[in-house]
C-alpha cells in the first residue's frame, strides 16, 4: 500500500496542497493529469527525492516520510530511464544487489532472471547508447525490480515509445505487476494507458488528486 | 535586376564569415610560421642540449601535471556544488570563482607573496615553503588553472543529467556513493577536458611565478622563464627554440582534448 497524508509541496508560484491518496497493496494504480501539474513532483516525494513542507508518506504499515530513498523498499522508473551511461545492462540490473552485498552468484541468477522476464538477455553486455527506447525501458524496470521492492513507481514510462512498443510495454508491465504481486503507481497523461493498465485510476488537476471511475474497456 | 535572390544573400553572408575567420587562422599561422622559420633544426637542438634547459623542460612537465591533478581534486567537487547546489548566493560565488580568470596574472603573484608575509601565510611557510620555492611554482600556477578546470567541471555536470543519481539514490546509495559511482564515471571526458585546459594554462603560466617564485635558474625556472631570461640576455635562438616546444605541448593538449571531446 502506498499512502499520502495531507501532503503539502510548494516551489515559487507552483503548489500542492493537502494530498490524500491511497493505493491498495498488490493493485496497479495510475495517476492521470496535465503536463506540469505535478505528477512527477508527487512522485518524487514518495520516492523521498522531495521532501514535503507538510504531511507524510507511508509504505505498508511503514511511516517513511523521513527515511532517505533508499530505505523505502521501492523501485523507480524514470521517464527516458535514466540509465547509468557508463554501465553494461548486466551491472545496470545487479546494482541494488550489489550495493547489497549479495554474493556474485545470486546477482547473477537475479540478473539472468530478469533479463529473461524482460526480454533483454540478449542485450546484458551493451551500454545504454546502444539501446533502443523500449530495450532502455525494459532495463530500467529490471534495475528496478531486482531488490524485490514491495513499490514500483513509474513515471511517463512509455511516453517516449512509438505506439507498437508502447502496447508492447504496457502487455509486459502488467504481466510482471500480476506475477511479482507489486504495489504499482504509474504516472501518465494518455488515457489508453491508463485505460490498458489501471486497477485504481487517479486524477491531479489543480493541486488535487481524486479518485475517477476507469475508462470503458480498461482492463 | 537590383534585388538579389535570398540564395545569393545567404552565399555572400556566408563567404563573407569564410573570409573573416580565415583572416584570423592566416594570422595565427603566420605568428607560428614566422617564429618556426626563425630557428633552425640545429638551434633548437642546441638549446634543448643546454642543462639549465632541459631543467627548466623537467620543472615545467612535473609542476604542470601537479597542478593538474590538484586543480581537478578541486574542480570536481566545485564544480558539482556549482551545479548542482540550490543556495543562496550561488550566482556570487560563481563569480567569485573566476576572479583569477579576471585578475592581471602579476596581480595574482603580487597578492600570493603578499598573502605568504601575513601571520597566516608566515604559519604555512614554516610547514612547507612556498615562496621561491618550487612549491610556489606550483601554487601560482594553481591558482588560476584551478579556476579554468573549475569551469570545465561546472559545463561538464551541468550537461550530465542528475536523474541517473537519483535513481542510483532510489537503490540504496547515499548521495556521495551516487555521485561516486554514476555521475564521476560519466564525466570522465569533462574531468580530462579539466585536467588539460589547467595544464596547458600552467605551462604558459609566468607572472605569478616570476613574482612569488622568482626566476632562479636551475632552482624556480619554468619554460616561460627560460624565455624570458634567454631574451634579457640576447640569446633569441634559445628563446624561439623554448617558445616552439611550448607551441607543441599546446598542440599535443588542444589535439588531446579534442579526441577526448570536450562535450559530455
Amino acid at each position: 500500500m502506498i499512502q499520502l497524508e495531507n501532503i503539502c509541496w510548494r516551489a515559487g508560484s507552483f503548489q500542492l496542497a493537502g494530498i490524500s491518496l491511497v493505493v491498495p497493496a498488490r493493485s496497479y494504480a495510475v495517476l492521470m493529469g496535465r503536463t506540469g501539474c505535478g505528477k512527477t513532483t508527487l512522485l518524487e516525494i514518495i520516492c523521498g527525492l522531495r521532501r514535503p513542507e507538510a504531511g507524510g508518506v507511508r509504505i505498508g504499515d511503514r511511516d517513511v516520510t523521513r527515511d532517505p530513498p533508499g530505505e523505502r523498499g521501492i523501485g523507480y522508473v524514470p521517464q527516458d530511464g535514466a540509465l547509468f551511461p557508463t554501465m553494461i545492462v548486466r551491472d545496470q540490473i545487479g546494482f541494488a544487489l550489489r550495493l547489497r552485498r549479495r554474493s556474485a552468484t545470486e546477482i547473477q541468477q537475479r540478473v539472468q532472471e530478469l533479463a529473461r522476464q524482460l526480454g533483454v538477455d540478449h542485450l546484458l553486455d551493451r551500454l545504454p547508447h546502444n539501446l533502443s527506447g523500449g530495450e532502455r525501458q525494459r532495463v530500467a524496470l529490471g534495475r528496478a525490480l531486482a531488490a524485490k521492492p514491495s513499490v514500483l513507481l513509474l513515471d511517463e514510462p512509455l511516453s517516449a515509445l512509438d505506439e507498437e512498443l508502447r502496447d508492447d510495454l504496457a502487455v509486459l508491465l502488467k504481466s510482471i505487476h500480476r506475477e511479482l504481486q507489486v504495489t504499482a503507481l504509474h504516472i501518465t497523461h494518455n488515457g489508453r494507458e491508463a485505460a490498458q493498465l489501471a486497477d485504481v485510476l487517479f486524477r491531479l488537476d489543480g493541486g488535487q488528486v481524486r479518485e475517477s471511475s476507469l475508462p470503458a474497456g480498461s482492463s | 535586376m537590383t534585388t538579389s535572390s535570398p540564395r545569393s544573400r545567404v552565399s555572400l553572408f556566408w563567404i563573407s564569415l569564410a573570409v573573416i575567420t580565415a583572416l584570423y587562422l592566416l594570422f595565427i599561422l603566420a605568428m607560428l610560421g614566422a617564429t618556426a622559420a626563425y630557428t633552425t633544426p640545429h638551434h633548437w637542438l642546441r638549446a634543448l642540449g643546454s642543462r639549465e634547459i632541459r631543467y627548466s623542460v623537467g620543472l615545467s612537465l612535473a609542476t604542470c601535471t601537479a597542478t593538474a591533478l590538484l586543480s581537478l581534486l578541486l574542480a570536481v567537487p566545485v564544480g558539482y556544488l556549482l551545479s548542482r547546489g540550490r543556495f543562496r548566493g550561488k550566482e556570487a560565488l560563481d563569480a567569485a570563482l573566476d576572479i583569477p580568470i579576471v585578475l592581471p596574472p602579476m596581480v595574482v603573484g603580487l597578492c600570493l607573496l603578499i598573502l605568504f608575509q601575513t601571520p597566516f601565510g608566515r604559519a604555512i611557510e614554516r610547514l612547507v615553503p612556498f615562496t621561491y620555492t618550487v612549491a610556489g611554482v606550483v601554487l601560482a600556477q594553481f591558482v588560476i588553472g584551478a579556476a579554468f578546470a573549475v569551469r570545465t567541471m561546472h559545463g561538464t555536470f551541468d550537461h550530465l543529467s542528475s536523474r541517473p543519481e537519483d535513481v542510483a539514490m532510489t537503490l540504496g546509495c547515499s548521495r556521495g556513493r551516487a555521485v561516486w559511482l554514476v555521475t564521476i564515471p560519466a564525466a570522465r571526458r569533462g574531468m580530462f577536458a579539466a585536467a588539460s585546459i589547467a595544464w596547458a594554462r600552467s605551462l604558459g603560466e609566468f607572472g605569478p611565478i616570476l613574482v612569488f617564485a622568482g626566476a632562479t635558474r636551475m632552482k624556480t625556472e619554468v619554460l616561460p622563464t627560460t624565455v624570458w631570461l634567454e631574451l634579457s640576455v640576447g640569446n633569441l635562438e634559445a628563446a624561439v627554440a623554448v617558445s616552439l616546444l611550448m607551441v607543441a605541448l599546446a598542440m599535443l593538449v588542444l589535439v588531446a582534448v579534442r579526441l577526448a571531446g570536450e562535450r559530455v
